[in-house]
């Protein structure tokens, strides 16, 4: 297993760089700066910057300086946020958005799992519909509708709950930027539970448990289970995805210290630097999840764990 | 075919399909005669009647905006807008994806593998992250949204392929193709594609939600559609602003967009459902 | 069927296990903003300040935290006037070209040490240090040498700027600099604690290292979060400052600005989303805080392109064309004043020119402005077809778009419009080849109808248009070199009139200083330069 986690991780390297390279090329490729402004500099002083920050060099130069660096673990400083290396600032944006983020997807998978057992249980039934119909909700309100319309119903109106992450303390402040990244999950997840799980009942060795006479929650428990939980296993990669998306938008509008933000601004900052630990940061943490996403489907699946 | 055909007439016995169905047949019919449902124009903008709520004077039924402009007109052409650049996405990824996926499962082997290990390679992009930089680096054209949006979604529908693909490749009938001495590119065209249909059809109507949701994403970051013209996102997006205030802005746009995610979304899965009960895609 | 009572009970319970743990790990490593001990000013201050080093930072968001912080040789009162700061006195030569300024004594850095005229000389010259890379430089740049300092021919030390004993700072400049005292209110000019950047370099300017001179210290900084600040008990007027801390929240987007200020997270925010203004004044008009700004928004013309450079009727008839009124109040709404000149009203020591046209009645000035066109060769024979560049905001395409139907409605002329992400934008309009119409908009950097007219020079990099007028710079040289207030005004004002006849831009509206701010807060002063000291506010317990 630990062999196999070492060859995953050595294979994946080029790949990294491959991402590295394409995201340096592209930034550079827009036009603009990091220290561009209708306030334009007198070329002495553009000189001057650009000689500090090497950005006369040629852009394979820079690129193999930035390489040298970033092994050695120097993700260099940021463009926009000048008293702040690149690690210092994913660095602590990252533990934020990951907090809100796997709390969201557990908070997703509860919701979701249970809504898509009871729907699959009682297929076709009123309660069926009733309950997919309201996980739908989830998914055809766009986020950015949803979290703002939260603020002012919760925080500026009834002033139940904060209205910003960083103007308060404690885990009141999580509660609407966690159930706004969760809530397009829900549906996604109680559709596949559901889906998977008429699937497992279907199967022979359920049909084999039931002629033997067990009772279906039984049947749920030690035999249902783990086999309709594999198809969620496999999303939990998509899952990430759709959380980091989501996350550009829950962050602005709770004003949360993350990492989605930083998306969106690196790029139309110009930030050279931070765009690529960025970069380096996302694919890392794919790799890492698929890896993770392997074992685990190997843990739930014996007939795999046998190859 | 068959499998096609069946899933037609499974379609008219499930209510819910149905009439997701005709919901987006109307929307889309009534998106297209939007210039003989009202005089009021889709772009002009009018001062002297911004924002009013939905009245009945003047014909603006679900009012205006900031610029005074119709917003049954603008809703209308918006769904216009949404439907075609979410279709033509996700036929993008259909096209790449189906033809990717369908070579790589049917040849099978070490192209298969290479195939794979580049997709796999290729789910390790932020993707999200690429089509911003994308739209900064070289603007924002239509063109460039397809682009965008279609391919973040063509490695699913890859792999999806691939594995229908495979087990397709089992069956029976495409052995005796072959004893026939029908070339790879015919089984794959004429034999294995057809049968990808059932799938591909479920697959992209679930896709278009997805793209619909990605175009009003790429919106609210300000890199969507263009104005004058306008999408259900970009509607959405500036009826947020105006919730407080005038809130008909927002809730119109958003009950159609609402209306025709939903649509998709259970049309797709009424879909699945009836093609493959099983769950196995 | 009653078979199943509890049918995901075993999953659930799991699930629901690790949920409740992962909520209590979050809730334990949770940390906010620490208790408080004595009156805290909560700041929305907008986009987050590059960095807190005086000479490193140059937007308006690191200016108000740099204020609070630090301390330069003059500031501002609450109402925009001028006041002593680090100096207690000056004085100017008779060539008005020679400064000298008296420390208080009684100055001292947040670690104790006193402030002196050495701090000063240092701090100046690292300014200009090209290897510092300072981005700002134009508060010093009259300072004699200062150009050759920038440009790398001679070094720092050879700055006009002296010490002579412990408290006696002198500056020689190169030219007379009517508005230089101004300046010095720039946070540029701030002094840096010269032990400190020897200790720690670049990084002296951080949550720990930061050794500062005005009424606050640095407390702690979470990036995109909030920077706080904490009374500096040895400055000088430490006595008068009302408030022990001041947190400056991160706050880039307005509208979640305003729902933290309507909750009560926040005293002040720094700006009022348009879409809401009219709903603030009527919910709570004792809390809207406007003032007229020093900013004009306008559309560019590219002056190389033929079309534009060459015929000024055409210019001028596409400015008349446009209802400002309309504009600033319908569009805008928000106290924007429909700009029909080129320097703002209420800049210091200036009365500003203004378009012959701007009191006509509608009518007639439509009437003129069509006639303007079809002289300058266009009409329904010769059609014109104009591109309108500008950058991505709901706010800049809602006046495009009626700019667009004004165009038409009053010439005829069909307006393309091309919307692009600002750094793309600046990029296409600093090379000139494709754009033709543009929108930007100038904020004056100190209280003076220089900042504004300078920016059309032919030689200042800022003219974004290519607008050359060898009149406009030769009136601009000649008001540079008086030094009768009153001549000089009367120089600029002939240099205002001469853009205004030649239109290389289009102004559009004046900006409009716009911000909330609770009723439990004292003191704050509405001024053109929407300079806001923490330390002149005071807070009270009504609510």
């Amino acid at each position: 297993m630990l062999r196999y986690a070492l060859l995953r991780i050595l294979g994946a390297i080029p790949t990294l760089l491959l991402v590295i390279a394409i995201a340096f090329l592209m930034v550079h490729a827009a036009p603009g700066g990091p220290f561009d402004s209708e306030r334009r500099l007198p070329p002495e002083i553009e000189a001057n910057i650009e000689r500090a920050y090497h950005l006369d060099e040629s852009l394979p130069q820079q690129f193999v300086r930035y390489l040298k660096s970033a092994v050695r673990g120097d993700l260099g400083p940021s463009f926009r946020y000048r008293e702040f290396t690149v690690s210092e600032v994913i660095g602590g944006a990252i533990p934020i958005t990951m907090k809100i983020g796997s709390l969201a997807i557990v908070l997703a998978l509860v919701l979701g799992i249970g809504v898509g057992i009871t729907a699959g249980l009682r297929r076709n039934t009123f309660l069926d519909r009733l309950v997919t119909g309201v996980a739908m909700i989830g998914i055809s309100v766009p986020v950015f509708v949803f979290a703002p319309l939260m603020v002012l119903v919760f925080a500026v109106t009834w002033k139940w709950l904060p209205a910003s992450y960083a103007g308060s303390s404690g885990a009141d402040r999580l509660i609407m930027p966690v159930i706004a990244l969760a809530l397009p999950q829900i549906a996604y997840i109680a559709r596949l539970t559901r889906a998977s799980l008429i699937d497992v009942m279907n199967s022979d060795f359920v049909r084999t448990a039931r002629a033997q006479g067990l009772r279906t929650t039984s049947i749920i428990r030690y035999h249902a289970l783990k086999p309709t939980m594999l198809p969620l296993v496999s999303y939990l990669g998509p899952a990430f995805a759709a959380v980091l998306t989501g996350s550009v938008v829950v962050e602005q509008v709770f004003g949360i210290p993350g990492v989605g933000r930083f998306l969106v601004t690196s790029a139309t900052n110009r930030d050279y630097t931070l765009v690529l630990g960025i970069t380096i940061f996302y694919a890392a943490m794919v790799i890492a999840l698929n890896l993770v996403v392997d074992v685990f489907y190997a843990f739930l699946d014996p007939r795999i764990r046998r190859q | 075919m068959t499998a096609f055909k069946r899933l037609f007439r499974h379609v008219r016995f499930n209510r819910t399909v149905t009439l997701c169905a005709v919901t987006l047949v109307v929307l889309t019919l009534l998106s297209l005669l939007a210039p003989l449902l009202t005089s009021h124009s889709n772009v002009t903008a009018d001062f002297a009647n911004r924002l009013l709520p939905p009245t009945l004077a003047d014909g603006h039924i679900f009012g205006t905006d900031e610029l005074g402009r119709d917003l049954f007109v603008r809703t209308l052409y918006g769904v216009r807008v949404t439907l075609f650049v979410a279709v033509v996405a996700s036929f993008v990824s259909l096209g790449v994806g189906v033809l990717y996926g369908a070579i790589a499962g049917y040849v099978g082997g070490r192209v298969d593998g290479f195939m794979m290990r580049i997709v796999d390679g290729l789910y390790a992009l932020p993707f999200i992250f690429f089509v911003i930089l994308l739209m900064v680096a070289f603007g924002r054209s239509m063109f460039l949204i397809f682009v965008a949006i279609g391919a973040i979604n063509w490695l699913d529908m890859a792999r999806i392929v691939r594995g229908q693909t495979m087990s397709l490749k089992q069956r029976g009938f495409v052995d005796a193709a072959r004893l026939i001495g029908v070339s790879t590119s015919g089984i794959i065209l004429r034999h294995i594609t057809p049968n990808l249909l059932g799938v591909v059809f479920v697959y992209t109507t679930l896709a278009i939600p997805q793209a619909i949701l990605m175009e009003s994403f790429l919106s609210f970051l300000g890199l969507g559609i263009q104005e004058p013209q306008t999408s259900l996102g970009s509607l959405v997006n500036a009826g947020v602003d105006h919730m407080g205030s005038s809130s008909w802005l927002l809730v119109i746009p958003a009950v159609a967009l609402a209306l025709i995610l939903l649509c998709f979304n259970f049309l797709g899965d009424g879909l699945r459902d009836m093609a493959d009960p099983r769950g196995k895609t | 069927m009653n078979n199943f009572r509890h049918p995901n009970k075993f999953g659930a319970h799991r699930l629901l296990s690790v949920l409740l743990i992962t909520l209590a790990l979050c809730a334990c490593g949770d940390s906010g903003p620490e208790p408080v001990q004595g009156s805290v000013l909560n700041r929305g201050t907008g986009e987050e300040p590059e960095s807190l080093d005086m000479h490193k930072a140059a937007s308006t968001s690191a200016g108000d935290v740099q204020r609070d912080l630090g301390e330069g040789l003059l500031g501002f009162t609450p109402d925009g006037e001028l006041r002593a700061a680090a100096a207690e006195r000056w004085t100017i030569s008779d060539d008005g070209r020679e400064y000298t300024f008296w420390l208080r004594p009684n100055a001292r850095w947040s670690n104790g040490d006193p402030v002196t005229a050495e701090d000063f000389v240092y701090s100046f010259r690292r300014l200009v240090d090209p290897k510092t890379a300072a981005l700002y430089v134009k508060s010093v740049g009259s300072i004699e040498n200062a150009g050759a300092i920038i440009a790398g021919e001679l070094t720092p030390d050879s700055l006009g700027v002296s010490a002579i004993g412990r408290y006696e700072f002198r500056v020689r400049l190169e030219h007379v600099v009517p508005y230089f005292l101004s300046l010095l209110t720039h946070p540029s000019t701030f002094p840096v604690h010269r032990g400190s950047v020897e200790t720690y370099g670049a990084a002296h300017a951080r949550p720990g290292n930061l050794v500062s001179n005005g009424a606050y210290k640095l407390r702690d900084w979470q990036l995109g979060s909030h920077i706080e600040l904490v009374r500096n008990e040895y400055y000088w007027n430490n006595a008068a400052t009302a408030i022990d801390r001041v947190v400056h929240f991160v706050s880039p987007e307005p509208m979640a600005e305003l729902n933290r200020y309507r909750a009560g997270e926040l005293d002040t925010t720094h700006t009022i989303p348009p879409e809401s203004f009219r709903q603030m004044i009527e919910e709570r008009p004792d809390e809207v805080r406007t003032s007229p700004s020093l900013a004009v928004n306008y559309y560019g013309f590219n002056m190389t392109k033929p079309k534009f450079g060459e015929n000024p009727k055409l210019r001028e008839a596409l400015s008349m064309a446009i209802d400002r009124e309309t504009i600033a109040n319908e569009v805008m709404g928000r106290g924007e004043a429909p700009a029909y000149g080129w320097v703002p009203d209420g800049t210091a020591n200036y009365t500003p020119r203004r378009f012959s046209y701007a009191n006509l009645p509608k009518d007639e000035r439509q009437r003129k402005a069509r006639q303007l066109f079809r002289e300058a060769g266009y009409g329904e024979e010769n059609p014109l077809t104009i591109e309108l560049r500008y950058n991505t905001s709901n706010v800049h395409q809602r006046i495009a778009a009626a700019v667009q139907a004004m165009w038409r409605d009053v010439l005829g002329v069909e307006t393309k419009l091309v919307n692009e992400e600002f750094q793309v934008m600046l990029q296409n309009i600093v090379q000139k080849e494709v754009t033709e119409v543009f929108r930007l908009n100038w904020s004056g950097d100190y209280n003076d109808a220089h900042t504004f007219l300078s920016t059309l020079e032919s030689d200042n990099p800022s003219n974004l248009t290519g607008y050359h007028s060898e009149e406009f710079d030769s009136l601009m040289d000649r008001a540079a070199r008086q030094t009768d207030p009153d001549r000089r005004k009367v120089f600029l004002a002939e240099a205002e009139s001469v853009v205004l006849r030649d239109n290389p831009v289009i102004p559009l509206y004046f900006y409009v200083n716009k911000s909330m701010v609770s009723k439990r807060v004292r003191g704050w002063g509405d001024n053109v330069l929407n300079y806001h000291y923490s330390q002149h506010l005071r807070l009270t317990t009504e609510e």
